[in-house]
C-alpha cells in the first residue's frame, strides 16, 4: 500500500490558499495548514478594541478556512524573526512598507523548517503567476523556491502547469494533470473553482490582512522610525499604531489620543510604559505621550489633551499628568484652539 | 487531570490563540485549561481552533470587558 504523503499548506485566510490546499487534498494527500503571525495582521484589532465594533468581532480567516477544509492549522508567532524581513528587505518594498517578496521567501523558508521538524513531505502555497505585482510573477517564482531553500518541495497547485515539475509531481505524490494553469489578476478561474468545490463564502478581496500595505498605518510606522532615529520596533509599538489619534507636535514626542472608551481602556494598559495625561476637571480622553518631553512640551501636551475633552471651550481645564513611576501632578491649562493644531501634526 | 489557567489579557488575536496553542502542547489529553482575555475575538477564534484541533470547549463566559473559555485537551 502506498504511503499517504503529507503536505503543509500556507493558509493566509484568502481564497487562493484555500483552493490550493483543497486541490491537493482531493488527491488523497494529508494536508495541515500553517499561518504566520508577523505582528502586522491587525485587521481585526480595531474591532477588538473599540466599543462600537466589539459586538461583531472579525473572524480569523485562516482559522475559518482551516475549519472549512477540515484540516489542522498551526499558527506560528514569527514577530521577532520577521523584524529582519521588514527592516532589511533584500528585494525592497512595494508601494508602502510591504516587503512582499522577502516576506514570501521568509514564510516558505519557515514552512520548510516546520516540514522538516514534523516529517512532512512538501509545501503548498496559493501563489498564482501574475497575481501580485511584486511577489507573484513568473520570474519571482523560482526566486522564492530557491532563496527559501524549499526548491522543488514547493508546489503551487493553482499554477503548477505553468511551472517546472516539482518533486511531488515527479514522484507521483500528486497528479500534475489534476493541477491548474491559472495566470493573471483575474479572479474568475478561482471563483469558478470555488463554485466547483462548493465554497461560497470566502474573504474578499484577496490580499490578506497585512497592514504593511496600508498607507495610513505605514505612515505612522515611518514616523516612529524617524523619531527613534532607527528602523526598529517592539510588538507594543506596532499594536499602538492601530489605536487612537497620533499627533506629533515636535520631533521628540508624540501623543496618542483615545478616540472612544474602548480605546481608552486599551491604552490604560500602557500607563506604566508611557507618560499619560487626562483632563480631571472635565470628561476627556486618556492620552499617552511617547518620547522625552521638556517641561514646555508637557504643557503643550496638556493643552492638546484639554482640546480633545469636553472642556475644549472652557477657559481653564485641569489636566493630570502621570509619569511612568506613578507620580501625578495636576496643571491648569487653556485648551489649545483647534486652529493652533496644524494638520501636519496628525500622523 | 490538571486544571491550568492562561492569562491573555491585553493581547489581541491571534496572539491569544497562539498562547493557547503553545500551552495546550504542554498539557495531556483530559487536562483542562481556562483562558482569560480582553479581546472579544477569542470567543470565536479559540472555539474554532479547538474544533479543528480536536479539543472540547466546556464553557464560555464574559463580563466586565473580560472573556473566559474553559477547554478540555483532546487526544
Amino acid at each position: 500500500m502506498n504511503q499517504q504523503r503529507k503536505a503543509v499548506a500556507l493558509i493566509s485566510g484568502g481564497l487562493d490558499s484555500m483552493l490550493a490546499a483543497k486541490t491537493v487534498m482531493e488527491q488523497g494527500v494529508h494536508v495541515e495548514g500553517i499561518n504566520f503571525f508577523t505582528g502586522f495582521c491587525v485587521e481585526g484589532h480595531t474591532h477588538a478594541i473599540r466599543d462600537k465594533d466589539k459586538a461583531k468581532p472579525k473572524r480569523n480567516n485562516a482559522l475559518w478556512v482551516a475549519e472549512q477544509l477540515g484540516i489542522k492549522l498551526h499558527i506560528v508567532d514569527v514577530i521577532e524573526e520577521y523584524k529582519n524581513v521588514l527592516i532589511n528587505p533584500k528585494h525592497g518594498y512595494g508601494a508602502h512598507l510591504n516587503p512582499c517578496l522577502d516576506c514570501k521567501i521568509f514564510m516558505v523558508n519557515r514552512a520548510k523548517r516546520w516540514l522538516v521538524e514534523n516529517n512532512f513531505d512538501f509545501i503548498i502555497t496559493g501563489e498564482v503567476i501574475g497575481q501580485r505585482p511584486m511577489s507573484q510573477r513568473k520570474n519571482t517564482m523560482p526566486i522564492v523556491a530557491k532563496q527559501s531553500g524549499a526548491d522543488d518541495l514547493l508546489l503551487r497547485p493553482l499554477c503548477a502547469k505553468n511551472l517546472p515539475e516539482t518533486l511531488p509531481e515527479r514522484e507521483g505524490w500528486v497528479d500534475r494533470e489534476k493541477l491548474h494553469d491559472i495566470t493573471g489578476r483575474s479572479r474568475k478561474p478561482q471563483m469558478a473553482m470555488a463554485e466547483q468545490f462548493g465554497i461560497d463564502d470566502y474573504s474578499q478581496p484577496a490580499g490578506g490582512c497585512c497592514f504593511l500595505v496600508d498607507k495610513f498605518y505605514t505612515a505612522k510606522l515611518v514616523d516612529l522610525w524617524q523619531a527613534q532615529g532607527t528602523k526598529d520596533y517592539e510588538l507594543d509599538d506596532v499594536m499602538l499604531l492601530k489605536v487612537g489619534r497620533h499627533i506629533r507636535p515636535a520631533p521628540n514626542f508624540k501623543l496618542i489620543v483615545a478616540r472612544e472608551e474602548g480605546e481608552g481602556r486599551f491604552l490604560q494598559g500602557y500607563k506604566k510604559d508611557y507618560i499619560s495625561l487626562v483632563s480631571v476637571s472635565h470628561n476627556g480622553p486618556l492620552v499617552l505621550l511617547d518620547g522625552e518631553p521638556s517641561a514646555e512640551d508637557l504643557f503643550l501636551a496638556a493643552r492638546i489633551t484639554a482640546r480633545f475633552g469636553q472642556g475644549r471651550e472652557a477657559e481653564q481645564v485641569d489636566v493630570a499628568i502621570l509619569d511612568k513611576d506613578g507620580l501625578e501632578r495636576v496643571v491648569p491649562v487653556t485648551p489649545l484652539p483647534k486652529a493652533e493644531i496644524p494638520k501636519n501634526w496628525y500622523i | 487531570m490538571i486544571k491550568e489557567t492562561l492569562n491573555t489579557r491585553r493581547l489581541l488575536c491571534p496572539l491569544p490563540v497562539i498562547r493557547t496553542q503553545d500551552k495546550v502542547k504542554q498539557l495531556q489529553p483530559g487536562d483542562v485549561l481556562e483562558v482569560a482575555g480582553t479581546d472579544p475575538g477569542i470567543m470565536q477564534d479559540i472555539p474554532a481552533w479547538c474544533r479543528i484541533n480536536g479539543h472540547k470547549v466546556l464553557e464560555t463566559r464574559s463580563g466586565d470587558h473580560e472573556y473566559f473559555i474553559v477547554l478540555e485537551v483532546g487526544t
